[in-house]
């Protein structure tokens, strides 16, 4: 039997617990109508609702990802049992074909011979130099090579039948569910923009599922330089810009909360203390602050290797240090938009009312400014998620960014970009990770821009 | 007014030793000096004389606050505090890993960054106002809509893909310009004009929506209407009234970037191997050079607070309503 040990790595806990607080602030808002009110405006978005499907197939990726396991070694019966040392998730066991199959070195999208010329032993001619043939990739062709566009055509149209097969289905059960409820209404007058919704998972399921089932047979995306396939590179990069890009958020959301709304409602020497500090951390250039900070932790990592068991649980916990330097260096402006507000808040009739009956002034924060605060934060949220995957390229290119083992979106960006000056360009993994950020950073802005527009129609 | 500066400039001070203590507790108290040794030297098999050697060469040995062995006034300033971070105030950065004094290489290298990033900054700042402006006369239009679509989609694509782009495109296929380096005099602009197109490029999405949202703000404000009413034409309006107004807050938002320009771009530095304080920086990061990025820490938040001070002052300046209270 193969068993497993389960491992739990930090930023699994967090994005885990992400999950819960997002279910609970999803019951929290379903008791508060003005919120309620403000997220149906949400969904009512044909553009917003389109965006947030995208988002969700891409959290559906990083959530598969987050589940870590090591597996069980073979060991003689009597023996302890013994776990690999390699940490996979159960992304990886789905995948295990794309993760496995590796060929010697670069080979082109849907190829089925080596990028570069090798010399082999031909049995009956000696040796010659050619293109060797892939280990993987159009290995069921045999000799038929020249035919891999009608092969994968084929392929691709029959899944593409399949997934509309499938999305028909989905389709007839929101339809029918949506006749039950409202037996009047067409499905595109309905008040969730449920038009936009399919039609999105329509493109999705057309694009994905052929896509899959192709690269059970070729490297879709083509291999990189150790002939890793780089759909899969892709798909491990996920979980990486969604952890930077919402942890990073959840850890300075306390802090900048809580000392806005601080610094705003008891003013004086408190005020000042609060805004002393922002000012301090706000003058600090954030990239040279975070270079500092990295630094400083990459010495820690270094002289004390006694604390992690795997290079796993290594590049996450730096990984989840990254996260805390980028909180600690952008909790700032959502601070002092927060201590702006409060000014404005706690000299309102309501709040004054409440001073004068004697509730305290923690109470009156928690239950009559905090609430009043929540449109600011939520737009803020999802504001600095694209911002936060964007920079994580960039740092990871400058070398502060995340560990040079974790596949991310920016490490694959530096270890594939020198590769444009080869001869032919070797274009593929620079492309699928381009093409890839930009689709998850477009719909994040489009999403933030839905939900800036329900929250504060004013700004729009 | 000079009463004011002066109040201004006295209130950085402050903030100044604020950051001077951030970065003196992140580079010296997080990690020992002896971290920064073994991490220097290579982690594995260093000895402790080796570790005593590297501290003593760089001044790292003595204490960190308070050296209790010396006499007088020498108890606080023979330590790691007055040495390192407490001497930045005055100028002095010390030498950098290579031996070279840190002052004289950031001077050497202010110009070059700065003849990138200013160009960069003054082209894009009117292209993107030319372009908001254009988007916000022709609002609630086709081209209003698409316009804004294309900022969207601009500011979603990575800040690398410009440069490795235009880089691949313009330099290695269409071989215009060189793909770096650097040069004086009349040669140099040779290798400066792609740095700038990309840098301005790559910056058009974020900016000319903000902008819009500037401009829009404006024209539904009750003197457009009365500049209307009274039977100006729109593009009247638009280039006396709205343009004008609406640059005040524009203006005074970048008016806190200008000194920043002379640290120059990390990614833009080191793609095109300018020699400027950019590069300088991601190759100290690189080296593990702590006494450069902690002058550079330094040095950027000095600049930032004085770009705080000129934005105060222009708001008085563009904005009479402001007084100096």
């Amino acid at each position: 039997m193969m068993g497993f040990q389960i491992v739990v790595l930090w930023s699994d806990v967090l994005i885990w617990l992400l999950v819960a607080a997002g279910a609970g602030v999803g019951v929290m808002i379903a008791k508060n109508p003005p919120l309620l009110a403000a997220w149906r405006r949400v969904g009512a978005n044909r553009v917003g609702m389109a965006s947030a499907t995208v988002l969700l197939a891409f959290v559906l990726i990083g959530l598969l990802d987050s589940l870590h396991y090591r597996a069980h070694l073979e060991s003689k019966p009597g023996q302890k049992a013994v776990f690999a040392v390699e940490v996979l998730s159960v992304l990886d066991a789905l995948a295990a074909p794309l993760r496995s199959r590796n060929e010697k070195t670069y080979s082109a999208p849907f190829a089925t011979r080596l990028y570069a010329k090798e010399t082999m032993d031909v049995p009956g001619q000696g040796t010659v130099r050619d293109y060797p043939r892939l280990k993987h990739g159009g290995k069921h062709l045999g000799e038929r090579e020249d035919e891999v566009a009608e092969d994968a055509a084929m392929t691709a149209f029959k899944a593409g039948v399949l997934a509309f097969v499938g999305w028909l289905g989905v389709f007839g059960a929101v339809a029918a569910v949506n006749r039950k409820k409202s037996p009047n209404l067409k499905l595109r007058e309905a008040a969730f923009a449920w038009d936009a919704v399919l039609l999105t998972l329509l493109l999705i399921l057309v694009f994905a599922v052929p896509l899959f089932w192709l690269s059970g047979q070729y490297h879709v995306f083509g291999t990189d330089k150790v002939g890793q396939d780089v759909l899969y590179q892709i798909l491990k990069s996920v979980r990486t810009g969604l952890i930077i890009g919402l942890v990073t958020t959840l850890v300075m959301l306390p802090m900048a909360v809580l000392l806005g709304i601080v610094a705003g409602y008891f003013r004086g020497w408190v005020d000042d203390v609060i805004q002393y500090i922002y000012t301090v951390l706000n003058s600090i250039p954030g990239v040279l602050l975070i270079a500092a900070a990295v630094l400083m932790m990459q010495v820690v990592i270094d002289t004390n290797p006694q604390w992690f068991s795997t290079a796993a649980e290594r590049a996450d916990l730096r990984l989840l240090a990254l996260c805390f330097i980028l909180g600690i260096t952008s909790w700032t402006g959502l601070c002092r938009l927060l201590r702006g507000e409060t000014l404005k808040l706690r000299e309102l009739e309501y709040i004054q009312a409440a001073q004068a009956f004697g509730v305290s002034s923690w109470r009156i924060i928690v239950r009559h400014i905090l609430p009043n605060l929540m449109h600011i934060v939520i737009i803020a949220l999802v504001m600095d998620f694209s911002g936060l995957v964007l920079a994580e390229a960039v740092l990871s290119y400058v070398g502060i960014g995340v560990d040079p083992t974790m596949t991310s979106f920016g490490t694959m960006i530096n270890n594939a970009r020198m590769e444009l000056g080869r001869e032919p360009v070797v274009w593929w993994s620079l492309a699928a990770a381009f093409s890839a950020m930009f689709i998850l950073v477009l719909s994040a802005n489009l999403f933030a821009d839905a939900v800036r527009d329900a929250f504060d129609p004013r700004a729009a | 007014m000079l009463a004011y500066i002066v109040r201004r400039l006295l209130y950085a001070i402050p903030i100044l030793i604020g950051v001077n203590l951030v970065t003196f507790a992140l580079f010296f108290v997080v990690n020992t000096p002896d971290d920064m040794a073994r991490m220097q030297l290579g982690v594995k098999r260093v000895t402790p004389e080796a570790i005593e050697k590297w501290k003593v060469e760089r001044g790292y040995d003595k204490p960190l606050l308070w050296n209790s062995e010396a006499a007088g006034l020498n108890a606080a300033v023979d330590t790691i505090f007055f040495e390192k971070s407490a001497r930045m105030f005055v100028g002095d950065f010390g030498r950098a890993e290579d031996g070279r004094d840190i002052a004289r290489e950031i001077g050497n290298r202010m110009l070059p960054s700065l003849a990138i990033a200013l160009p960069t900054f003054i082209l894009g700042l009117f292209v993107t106002i030319t372009f908001a402006l254009t988007l916000a006369f022709f609002r609630a239009t086709a081209f209003d809509f698409w316009g804004v679509v294309l900022c969207v989609a601009a500011m979603s694509i990575s800040g690398l893909f410009y440069i490795i782009g235009g880089q691949y495109l313009i330099s290695k296929v269409w071989r215009l310009v060189p793909i770096s380096g650097f040069g004086d005099g009349m040669e140099a602009w040779r290798f400066l004009i792609l740095p700038v197109l990309i840098g301005v490029v790559s910056g058009i999405g974020s900016s000319t929506r903000w902008y819009r949202t500037i401009f829009l703000e404006e024209v539904s404000k009750d003197y457009v209407r009365t500049a209307r009413a009274k039977g100006l034409p729109e593009t009247l309006v638009f280039f006396r009234h709205i343009l004008r107004n609406a640059l005040i807050p524009i203006l005074t938002g970048v008016v806190v970037v200008i000194p920043m320009l002379f640290m120059g771009s990390l990614l833009t530095e080191s793609f095109f191997g300018i020699p400027g304080l950019g590069s300088y920086t991601i190759d100290a990061i690189n080296a593990q050079d702590f006494s450069v990025v902690r002058s550079m820490v330094f040095i950027g938040s000095v600049l930032y607070i004085v770009g705080l001070i000129l934005t105060d002052i222009s708001y008085t300046l563009v904005d009479p309503r402001i007084r100096f209270e």
